[in-house]
Order: structure tokens, then sequence, then C-alpha cells
């Protein structure tokens, strides 16, 4: 690299370390939800990406509904709207699994298709509700332009906020899981659901509740993604791809294996990106994971879940 | 619409009774014998039996009101039907009233190529106003040429076609890229060109053409050519490279739901409009809804025609558009493209004095069917089938709309340019 000073250079590799990391949060970001529900329910949920549009339609909802009646509010609006996503994306996830998912737990390739057709009706609600054109929340002014330790570096605000919020909710979703004593009775009734069942778990309840937070971290996802792009009535589409592989080569049940995977994928993702073309890098780490795959059909981390 | 009724009645009396069968022939003689009576009158007018009466003639128009492309199509074909509102108001078409059957091409490119077949075959419509992507225009027509349709399609678009039965209402490459490359070279001295686009057709043809008129005429530099899958929305590394690399413009054709991701992550890595300059061929304001205008501040879209353009047209056309379809509409270069191909259309049947496509087609194809009516200025129709236009530059403002700050000549369109392909 001739011509570029070494300061230059740092700068560079100090923005394109916080390119990779900020891929990583977005893509644990959306994977947390399904993993909760693919790992521990074994429920294949391809209206993921619909819970996400949920949250982000809401924190629409919330700007435009602040910018016209309280103004002054603006600026923390969107803290309120993340929880409000939350909630909403819940809520449409509990009602999802009351009326459709729990008559098909015995048979997972009918959740794919049911699951597939509700993603199909919530994107045609959005766009008989919405409109078919994308919208974007009005921002927060503290979330907009960039962080610059030095001349040379731009560090995205939005991209810090997303990789803020990661953390904050993964932390979360590790407690429930592990610290809680609800995570206890989730983690036993995916381990064996008759034997929770038989010392007194409601192991619908359970499986109520974890599929109403997958989805409700879905909701979080998406309203933490207008920062980065915008929302359609198909935006769902554009990650579902992208989460489940995440899922899929982390090992289905293991939420330390969502993180590795998101991890490695977003460094291969974005330093193969800065040397060859967008769409090359992502054929390199598409072929990268089916490699490995063939030869881990369990994804990095298998799951020691006795079926 | 009376023949296709009895077209159906036809069709379906195999399976009815001998009874029904008779009884039906008897009431059809009557009716044909009307309808012979009624086709004297329109003789010239309709012999290849389009679906043409005394009063009416029936157009298709075929847009995706559903799926990705709904978002990009809903200004097209509303701009479609507030010209045929205001065509049938002024006495419609040689004396008929348009009137509309709508089909959706729901995204999905064998789908148009279907509801095309339906348009044409079943109900024998005069013309189509449709399309919008390239892929979805290539699937259209194939039908459109064997069954001998005429198609008015709005879309800006790669070029490298010419088919006797679309008219292009919308600019091919050459007239959008390169008077605006020449403005960038001329106005900002810009020598090295960051080219970055949507892995697809018309963003790689668009950048081939203007990889080598930078290289090959302006004598500047590319420095970068970067594709990013469709619906990519992530650009933190490609960001990264164009500030290595420090190109005097970044040159854009990304589009979609990426192209909002594309300029939010922009003005979050400090990449604004005061610092940068940056030539997008892929921004109408309908866009601008999606990405916000505080965004895109101090950006330049290249188009042949802007919302905020100043002329007589243009402003009865955008009170129109607004009475019609509400005060918070914005109208994109697409949408005012669209909104020629009615009037492009009346004005060659009226030479014509006919309906028929051929004859259409070959008042269309003399080169002299003009619009000094058209919201973008004055417009005339090429022998080859596209429109003479100009091409504009426009600055974007934070409110979403431009201060248009160049001008070009009318240019001729050149579908196949010689030396750029």
């Amino acid at each position: 690299m001739g011509g570029y000073t070494s300061s230059e250079l740092m700068a560079i590799f100090a923005m394109q370390g916080f390119a990779g990391i900020s891929l990583f949060s977005v893509l644990l970001l959306m994977a947390l939800g399904l993993a909760i529900i693919f790992g521990q329910m074994g429920v294949i949920n391809m209206a993921h990406g619909e819970f996400m549009a949920a949250g982000a339609y809401t924190t629409y909802l919330l700007s435009t509904v602040t910018e016209t009646y309280f103004p002054g509010f603006m600026p923390y609006y969107f803290l309120v709207a993340i929880v409000a996503a939350f909630f909403v994306a819940a809520a449409l996830g509990y009602l999802a699994e009351w009326a459709l998912i729990r008559h098909l737990y015995k048979r997972p390739l009918d959740t794919l298709l049911a699951t597939w057709g509700l993603s199909l009706i919530m994107q045609q609600a959005y766009r008989s509700i919405f409109g078919a054109r994308e919208v974007s929340p009005a921002l927060p002014d503290w979330l907009m332009g960039s962080y610059q330790p030095t001349d040379m570096i731009d560090i995205p605000l939005n991209g810090m906020f997303v990789l803020a919020l990661t953390l904050l909710i993964t932390g979360g979703v590790f407690y429930l899981m592990f610290k809680s004593s609800w995570g206890l009775k989730v983690r036993a009734t995916t381990q064996n659901r008759v034997m929770s069942g038989a010392v007194g778990i409601n192991t619908k309840k359970v499986d109520r509740l974890t599929f109403a937070l997958g989805c409700g971290i879905a909701g979080v996802a998406g309203a933490a993604f207008t920062t980065i792009a915008s929302t359609g009535p198909t935006t769902g589409t554009l990650y579902i791809v992208d989460t489940f592989m995440v899922v899929v080569f982390g090992g289905a049940a293991s939420l330390l294996g969502t993180i590795a995977s998101a991890f490695s994928i977003a460094q291969a993702q974005s330093i193969l990106e800065f040397f060859i073309s967008g769409s090359m890098a992502k054929v390199f780490t598409l072929l990268t994971l089916v490699v490995i795959l063939m030869f881990k059909p369990e994804g990095l981390f298998a799951s020691k879940v006795r079926r | 619409m009376q023949d296709r009724s009895h077209n159906r009645g036809a069709a379906d009396s195999p399976k009815g009774s001998w009874v029904r069968r008779s009884l039906r022939a008897a009431i059809a003689a009557p009716l044909a014998g009307l309808m012979l009576a009624s086709q004297a009158t329109y003789a010239g007018v309709n012999t290849t039996g389009l679906a043409v009466t005394d009063d009416t003639v029936t157009v298709g128009i075929l847009h995706s009101l559903t799926g990705t492309m709904a978002i990009s199509e809903t200004g097209a074909q509303e701009a479609e039907k507030l010209a045929i509102k205001q065509i049938n108001e002024s006495g419609g078409v040689l004396g008929r009233q348009i009137k509309i059957i709508q089909e959706d091409g729901a995204s999905d490119w064998p789908t148009f190529a279907e509801k095309s077949r339906k348009l044409l075959v079943n109900d024998k419509v005069a013309a189509v106003f449709g399309c919008w992507t390239s892929a979805s225009r290539k699937a259209a027509l194939p039908v459109f040429e064997k069954e001998n349709g005429l198609l008015y399609y709005p879309t800006f678009y790669e070029g490298l076609e010419q088919s006797k039965n679309v008219i292009y209402t919308g600019q091919e490459a050459t007239q959008q890229i390169l008077d605006g490359l020449n403005w960038v070279a001329k106005e900002k001295g810009a020598k090295t060109f960051y080219l970055i686009g949507s892995d697809y057709i018309w963003p790689r043809t668009s950048m081939k053409i203007a990889r080598k008129h930078i290289e090959n005429v302006l004598g500047g530099k590319v420095v970068g050519e970067e594709y990013k899958p469709l619906g990519d929305t992530q650009f933190g590394s490609v960001i990264n490279k164009i500030r290595l690399k420090k190109p005097d413009v970044i040159y854009a054709a990304v589009v979609g739901g990426s192209n909002v991701a594309w300029f939010k992550q922009l003005k979050a890595a400090g990449i604004t409009g005061d610092k940068q300059t940056l030539l997008t061929i892929s921004v109408t304001e309908d866009e601008v809804l999606g990405i916000g205008g505080e965004n895109l501040e101090g950006f330049y879209s290249i188009m042949k025609y802007f919302q905020s353009q100043d002329n007589p047209n243009n402003e009865a056309f955008v009170k129109a558009f607004k009475e019609m379809w509400g005060d918070d509409s914005v109208i994109g270069d697409v949408t005012q493209a669209a909104y020629l191909g009615p009037w492009l259309w009346k004005a060659a049947v009226e030479r014509a004095g006919s309906f028929d496509i051929d004859k259409v087609v070959a008042e269309s194809e003399k080169g002299d069917i003009e619009l000094t009516t058209a919201p973008e200025g004055y417009v005339k129709l090429h022998k080859n089938h596209h429109l003479w236009s100009k091409a504009r530059v426009g600055k974007w403002k934070k409110d979403g709309q431009v201060e248009v700050v160049y001008e070009s000549e009318l240019i001729e369109p050149d579908p196949f340019p010689a030396g750029y392909q």
C-alpha cells in the first residue's frame, strides 16, 4: 500500500475492525431470537424476519407520533421505542404460538410451511397498513453522525449503539437462560419434555413464553436496524437467510455457538470484502461455511441434547 | 367488453346442453348482427379485433402492486391513471373514453409474462402501460412481440434494446450517464471516480458505459469498481475502501433496500455532501422517502425529471397528481416518465386515425411525435422508440427535494451506443 502514511493505515485498520464488529453485532442480534426458538424449541420460524419488521414498524409509528405530538420528547423516544418494539413483537409471537405453532409441535416440517405462510400474511398486512413504500423513522440527533477519536477515524454512532444494545440483550438472555428459574425450566423442557411435565413444569406455558421471548428479541433487532437501513413490508426477508446461516453454523441448540458463529461469519465477510468485491466475499464466506458444515454437520458447537 | 362476454359464452358452450346451446345460438345471432353493424362505424379504427367500441377503448396497466417492487411501481401506475383520467376528461382518444384493466405483476417476472398474455389475448387491450425492472420487461417482451401488443415502458434502463412493440419513455443509459459525468468533470474538476452499484444488469451495464466514458473521453481514472448483492445492508468495508482510495467522485447505482443502508451508513461514517462529491443514478424523490433527506443532503442525482423543476407544465402536473393521490405523495423520475406513456399513445393513435398496433407503431416511428405538455419539458419520440430528453443534475436538500443545478441540451437517444459496449 504505497503512498499512505502509517497513521492513515492505522486509521483504516481501526475503522475496518469496527466494521467487522458492527456486522457481528447485527448478525448476533438477528440470530439470538431465532436461536432461542430454533435451538430450544426446535421450531423453524420462517416468520422471524417479519417479527423484526414488526419491531421496526413500531419504532416508525412511535417516531411519527412523537414528531407530531411531543416534539420535545424526540431525543428520548428511541429508547422507549425499543422497549415497545420488544413488547409488540413478543405479543404477536405469543399470539402466533397460541393460534398456530402449538398445534404443530410434533410436525417440524409443517411448522416450516405454516410459519412461512404466516410470514406472507404479515408482509401483506404491513403492505396494507403502512403502504408499499419503505419508511424510515426520524432518528434522534445523538444517533447520527460519527465519533472521531482522531482526525482520520470516524466510528459510526449507530454502529456503536447497535453494538451496545446487542451486548445488553445477549447478557440479558444469558442471565434468563442460565441464572433464572424460568431458564432452568426452559432448558429442562428442551432436554426432556415428558420428564419436565412429570415434575410439574407447565411445558406449554414455557413454550409459549420462549416463543414470545424469541419474537420480542427479533422486535428489538428490528428497532435497532432502523438506524442502519429502512423498513418495508419485505424487509424481513433480507435478513432471514443470514439469520438461519448464523444459527445453523453455530450449532442449533447452543447460544455460545451462535455468538461464535456470528463473530466468525462477520469477520470473514468484512475482511474479505475489504480485499475483494462484495459479491465475491459473500461467495467465499458461504463456500467456507458449506465446507465446514460438511465436516461438522452439527455446527460449530455440537448440541449435547438427548433427543 | 361486448365481444369479451360473447367469447366466453362460446368457449364454455360445449359443456352446455343442446337446448342451452341452441338457445344461445338464437340469442347470439342477432347479437352478432348488432356487432357487425357497429363494426362498420369503426372499420378503419380497429381492424384487428382490439377491445374498442364506439365510445370506449380498453388499455392495460401492468405493474407490481405486491412484492418488493411495489415500492417503486406504485408511483408509475398512479401517474398512468392520472394521465388516462385527464385524457378522458378532455374527450378521450378518437372520441373514445379509455377503460383500464389493471393487473398485478407481483414483483415476479414470469407473472409479468403471464399477465401480459392475459391482457393481450383475453382482454385485447389496445396498449399496455407497465413493467418497471428490466427483468420484468425482458420476461414480457416475447409475449408482446408474439401477440403484437404495444407496451409503454417508463423506467430509465440500460439500453441495448429496441423492440417494435415497445415505446421506451424513460431514458436509456447514455442519456442519463454521459452528460452527468461531463458535468461533474467540468464543474468539480473530477479526475478519479469510484463506481459502486448493486449486482445486476442495470448497474453493471451503466458502470461499463461510465467507465468507458471516464477513461476514453474525460481522461479520468476509475480507482475502484464494486458491486454489492441486492438487498445487502452492510457497507462498512466498502466505505473504508472508498476512504482509502480518496476518489474525487463516488458514482453510485445502488438500489432498493440497500440504497437506504448505503446512504445512512455513509452519513454515519462522516462522508457527507460538504466533504465528498457523490453522484448517483438511482435516487429519485421516491427513494428519498426511505433514505431520508438529511442523509442525502449535498449529494447529486442525475435524472431527466425532478419534482421541483420550475415550469408551468410541471406545476400543473404536480398539482393534479397531489389532488388525485394525496398531498404527501412525491413524484420521482419514473413516475413522470410513466405519465408520458398514455399521452404519447394518444398522440400516435390520433395521427394514425386508428388503434391498430401496426399503424400506431408506424406513426410513432416517424420520429416527430412531440409532447409540449410534458412535465419534464419538451420531449420528442425518436425513430428508435426512445425519447429525446434532457439530463438534469439535482442537488439534494434536507427536505427531500432537489435544486436543479444543471440542465443539458436535448439528447438524442442512442440505445446501442458505439464504443461503449
